[in-house]
């Protein structure tokens, strides 16, 4: 019985002291923390990330590009997460931005739906119900039914800051997932609605919007202007850690953007 | 000794069942009040408006306390009829070929899971009451009622069927031998002899409603509005699901506070349910 306790204590020893020599190699990890929409982008640049370099960790928190930029500013992680640009009043706090790739927010309708083409003055009038009819529009005489995501979405936050419409956008449904916008949109004619430009399938019609079409390179020159960046924080000055640095680095380069495109954002390399 | 030691180990199991709804109350009265303390009990409980993210965030809830009250009123007044009038049916009237099959197949609607009502009643009664009503858009509390009075159905038949079941025979006999016919037996005798039994169901019935959060967020449309028959609406259960995942903050807390109203809802329907047995019991 001595024996057992003895060699439970020896083996609880053995694992402690590894975990803690784990603890110490912090250098290793890389932390980042921040925008929700981003999480598909950033999840398979770690995933490929801590492939390619065995023992590194690398952790994203979802927390919101507010609260990402908050974390890095007060060291609490490495790299903050934003699917903003940083206003100036962040930038004069001495935060740093580097973008990383672009999001492209289809506006989708019902492939029955004549109208093909809004301007970006009229998107914001229909959703926050200025306009009522598709006959405003040229479209036919019918009631336009407006279908949004959830309170605290990435891309609900995403279209209502780009379209100035926030606080103000008047929803007929608020779905939880992109997907369940998709089939709303495509199972009734006077719908509208917005998704990732990556998840938009051919069972929608993707407007133009102000006559430039939704696609890589429209986004890439800034002519489809439903777009935002992703874009990845840093503390103006401070070196990163030699772990951090290199993944800072490695998502921006060319080696990182099919990854990027994978995962639905467009990569600027 | 080995006697004894069993009956420690079952009280132990027994006790882990009664800590964990401990836990979850008083976890979730110290989780929920603090947001009402902010918001004021009253703004909270009475406010009309619900815009957790604004730049002014209001939490008010009627909206879904009322969604979930007339959510639950439409559903009992659409499947207490047809489930009350299936189990007298089924208990007394079928054959027995026709019951056990009946029975079966109440089995089998009621193991179906919530997610799936919700993806039919999304991809076939929604455009259903689309077209039918006319309407722009189909997704609204009356579609939210449908589902669940389908899905409060089998709960209803099958308590009332068994308590039904359960009426001593000698009563409908002598009933019978005094001249009722069948349907006067039935109704006058054997529903009040299974009374308890049958408001069992129905409170269980209301329970299930006013918890259903997933088949209800497919086909309700999910916006804030004060509920009306076709309008998109949020039930209580719903509020608190759509927002969980990226809320932060106060508006998290305010999510606590409503769960924490829908469970005072739920130990409120258990309450009576209490009540009921115990009349029973007298």
């Amino acid at each position: 019985m001595k024996k057992f306790i003895v060699s439970i204590l020896i083996i609880t020893l053995a694992l402690t002291s590894a975990f803690a020599s784990g603890a110490s190699e912090t250098s290793k990890s890389v932390s980042t923390d921040g925008s929700t929409s981003m999480e598909k982008v950033i999840g398979s640049l770690g995933e490929a990330f801590m492939a390619n370099n065995k023992g590194v960790s690398f952790t994203y928190n979802p927390t919101g590009s507010g609260s990402g930029i908050q974390a890095v500013s007060e060291g609490r992680c490495d790299i903050g997460l934003s699917s903003r640009a940083l206003k100036d009043s962040e930038k004069a706090k001495g935060l740093k931005e580097t973008v990383l790739a672009l999001d492209g927010i289809a506006i989708v309708v019902n492939p029955n739906n004549s109208v093909s083409d809004l301007s970006l003055d009229d998107l914001s009038k229909i959703f926050t119900g200025e306009i009522k009819s598709w006959k405003e529009l040229g479209g036919d005489d019918s009631e336009i039914v407006v279908i949004g995501r959830e309170a605290g979405s990435g891309t609900r936050d995403g279209f209502e800051s780009i379209t100035k419409t926030s606080d103000k956008c008047v929803y007929r449904q608020e779905l939880t997932s992109t997907g369940d916008v998709i089939a709303t949109v495509s199972s009734n004619e006077n719908a509208i609605g917005y998704a990732s430009l990556s998840a938009v399938k051919s069972t929608v019609k993707a407007l133009k919007i102000d006559g430039v079409i939704p696609s890589e390179e429209t986004i890439k020159d800034n002519t489809y202007k439903v777009q935002r960046p992703f874009v990845m924080v840093t503390v103006e000055g401070k070196q990163l850690n030699e772990t951090a640095d290199k993944f800072f680095n490695w998502a921006l380069s060319s080696e990182a953007a099919p990854i990027i495109s994978k995962a639905g954002a467009i990569p600027l390399v | 000794m080995k006697e004894k030691a069993i009956s420690i180990i079952f009280t132990i199991i027994g006790l882990v069942a009664v800590l964990f709804v401990l836990l979850i109350t008083v976890y979730l009265i110290i989780a929920g009040i603090p947001a009402i303390g902010e918001i004021g009990f009253i703004n909270f409980m009475f406010g009309k408006v619900w815009r957790s993210t604004g730049v002014n965030p209001e939490f008010g809830i009627l909206p879904f306390i009322l969604t979930s009250i007339w959510g639950t009123c439409g559903a009992l007044f659409i499947g207490l009829p047809l489930g009350f009038f299936s189990s007298v049916y089924l208990a007394k009237m079928a054959p027995k070929r026709v019951r056990d099959l009946f029975v079966v197949v109440i089995g089998v609607i009621s193991g179906i899971p919530s997610v799936v009502y919700g993806l039919v009643g999304m991809l076939i009664l929604v455009p259903l009451i689309r077209n039918v009503f006319s309407l722009p858009d189909g997704a609204s509390l009356f579609a939210a009622i449908i589902v669940l009075a389908i899905m409060i159905l089998p709960t209803v038949i099958k308590v009332s069927l068994t308590s039904l079941e359960a009426v001593p025979k000698e009563y409908e006999e002598a009933s019978l031998a005094l001249g009722a016919n069948e349907t006067e037996t039935y109704f006058r005798i054997s529903v009040p002899a299974a009374k308890s039994g049958i408001l069992t169901g129905i409170v269980l019935g209301i329970g299930r409603a006013i918890g259903e959060a997933m088949a209800v967020m497919m086909v309700a449309g999910n916006v804030a509005n004060m509920p009306s028959l076709f309008q998109s609406v949020r039930f209580l259960t719903t509020a608190v699901a759509i927002e969980m995942s990226y809320s932060s903050g106060l508006q998290r807390q305010a999510l606590f506070s409503i769960a924490l109203v829908l469970f005072v809802f739920i130990m409120l329907i258990n309450a009576i349910l209490m009540a009921l047995r115990e009349e029973k019991d007298k």
